[in-house]
């Protein structure tokens, strides 16, 4: 079920372009604002939880896993390359879980990676903050990294309705309308967070076990239906 | 596993229909897919191919299903038409990935023999996005060789080759048409076909128009009607000289155009006949000119034929 040329050719095509840049630049600009943070502010754990909830784990970490989730993908799709992936004898979910593998790990490498950094940089995993905020990020970057994923299977504008999702339905409606936050990863993911940081600093409108119930059902429910997808992908058929 | 069957297939894109229910099956040997563009070559190979299910029929290899089946391409190798193929690699590796997807137990050997047979490898090591048309094209001819398949798709192979690498590619393609393999390539040019297919079928505007060895084309494409524009010294005297003859089957004078339009059937005799008749009536020829040449034309004519 993984197949390691796929994997070495999404693993570079997905660091290979333009948009791996996007990957290194966002954690860089977490870690040097909490950097700021931490020299001007000094330690202070509601900072802290603010900065990893409100730009690592709303902002970041979604579109860390656009990147990663629709670029495993997509661009074989656009320019026709995923055509010698198909005229081989693989199976069809094969060819998506190794995907989803390395999308996952990329995702996890530029987000969770950097938000436990960020973490300890901030307050020192002072109630466990770090640690709570990195796992959240783990997490989510699997749920994230399956439905764009998905996205880029079914569709051409894969990173429109990627950032669409990310900001527009995470971050703008999450904040107005109180329900729509049920059915966000990133409040599943911060439900996980909840429970590991300690007091009552971490916040999240969703109760874990409802939480980790969707996080699974999202994340296999979508890579299903990605490998269902893929076997009648059909190619150019247009003239 | 040897012969694609197309059993009453039809494939429709919304409104648009690409293949009318055609019927042919293509067997060992080097066989021409022949027709202008936009004809449904593409869509036709794409089903050959398993990259896109036929609305109606069946397509199968040896009677095996080839939509949604990846079994297939341990038997089928493909040359596509789009340029997309992982830019980043080098020829080498590009040829090596696809012999490790196939599963091959030597990924390494099948990759250099294949890079061999294209006559590529030394410019194998070099980034496929510094490659030219035709080099890129030879690359892709390897990634489809590497696990020595027993039938080959190629869609119009030979667009932006230079003529020497347009010989060598037709002479593999010879070659691997004489070992008994099935090799499919499809092409808008009729020249291209007749020096390399021993078998051609024509489609045009999604219907299969014709179907036999080249010399049976080329004789239905040079008996049909051919229509020429003709200006003369004294056109109505030049009607009444030509029609007397067998090659002409209609004349008419155009009075917008102030021409002949005439039909001839017999394209050697009437050729001849023109200039003749035109001396020996003192007449003098100021335009000569077919006017339904174009490719587009002879294929409608096949349809109708």
């Amino acid at each position: 079920m993984y197949n390691p040329t796929v994997a070495r050719l999404t693993f570079r095509a997905l660091l290979g372009r333009r948009r791996a840049l996007i990957l290194f630049a966002l954690p860089a600009l977490l870690i040097v604002i909490s950097v700021a943070v931490r020299a001007l502010a000094g330690v202070d754990d509601n900072v802290t939880s603010d900065l990893l909830g409100g730009f690592a784990l709303a902002t970041m970490v979604p579109l860390i896993g656009v990147i990663a989730g629709t670029g495993a993908i997509a661009p074989e799709i656009d320019d026709g390359s995923i055509v010698y992936l198909l005229a081989k004898p693989l199976k069809r979910p094969s060819i998506i879980l190794t995907k989803l593998t390395v999308a996952i790990g990329v995702a996890m490498a530029f987000s969770a990676i950097p938000t436990f950094i960020a973490g300890y940089i901030l307050n020192g995993n002072s109630q466990q903050l770090a640690v709570a905020y990195g796992i959240a990020a783990a997490v989510a970057s699997i749920a994230y990294a399956a439905v764009f994923l998905l996205l880029g299977v079914v569709t051409r504008h894969a990173v429109v309705a990627g950032l669409v999702y990310a900001l527009v339905w995470e971050s703008l409606i999450g904040n107005l309308v109180p329900g729509a936050r049920t059915l966000s990863v990133q409040q599943w993911s911060l439900a996980l967070a909840q429970k590991i940081g300690g007091g009552d600093i971490v916040q999240s409108d969703v109760g874990l076990p409802v939480a980790i119930v969707l996080l699974v059902a999202v994340t296999v429910a979508a890579t299903w239906f990605a490998a269902q997808r893929l076997r009648s992908l059909t190619l150019a058929g247009e003239e | 596993m040897t012969t694609i069957t197309i059993d009453n297939v039809s494939r429709w894109f919304g409104n648009v229909v690409a293949v009318n229910d055609v019927t042919m099956s293509i067997g060992p040997g080097v066989t021409g897919l022949l027709g202008p563009n936009g004809a449904g070559k593409s869509t036709l190979i794409n089903m050959m191919a398993g990259f896109l299910a036929p609305s109606t029929g069946s397509v199968t290899l040896d009677g095996t299903r080839i939509w949604r089946n990846e079994e297939v391409y341990h038997h089928i190798g493909i040359v596509p038409e789009r340029e997309g193929m992982y830019d980043f690699l080098t020829g080498a590796e590009f040829v090596l990935a696809n012999a490790e997807l196939h599963g091959l137990p030597d990924p390494g050997a099948a990759a250099h023999r294949a890079l061999a047979t294209v006559e590529m490898a030394y410019a194998q090591d070099r980034k496929i996005d510094t490659y030219s048309k035709g080099m890129r094209q030879r690359v892709k001819m390897a990634s489809a060789l590497v696990h020595d398949p027993s039938v080959l798709l190629l869609d119009e192979p030979f667009n932006g080759m230079d003529p020497r690498q347009r010989l060598h590619l037709m002479d593999l393609l010879r070659q691997m048409g004489a070992d008994g393999r099935t090799v499919l390539f499809s092409s808008h040019i009729l020249e291209e076909v007749e020096q390399l297919a021993s078998h051609i079928e024509v489609v045009v505007a999604g219907r299969h128009a014709a179907s036999g060895d080249f010399r049976k084309i080329r004789r239905l494409m040079t008996d049909r009607p051919h229509r020429y524009l003709v200006r003369s010294s004294d056109d109505r005297q030049l009607a009444a000289a030509l029609i007397a003859d067998a090659s002409t089957a209609a004349i008419e004078l155009d009075w917008s155009e102030k021409a002949l339009r005439i039909q001839a059937i017999d394209f050697s005799g009437f050729t001849e006949l023109l200039p003749r008749v035109a001396r020996e009536h003192g007449i003098r020829l100021y335009t000569v000119s077919p006017s339904d040449e174009s490719l587009e034309s002879v294929f409608s004519y096949l349809v109708t034929a």
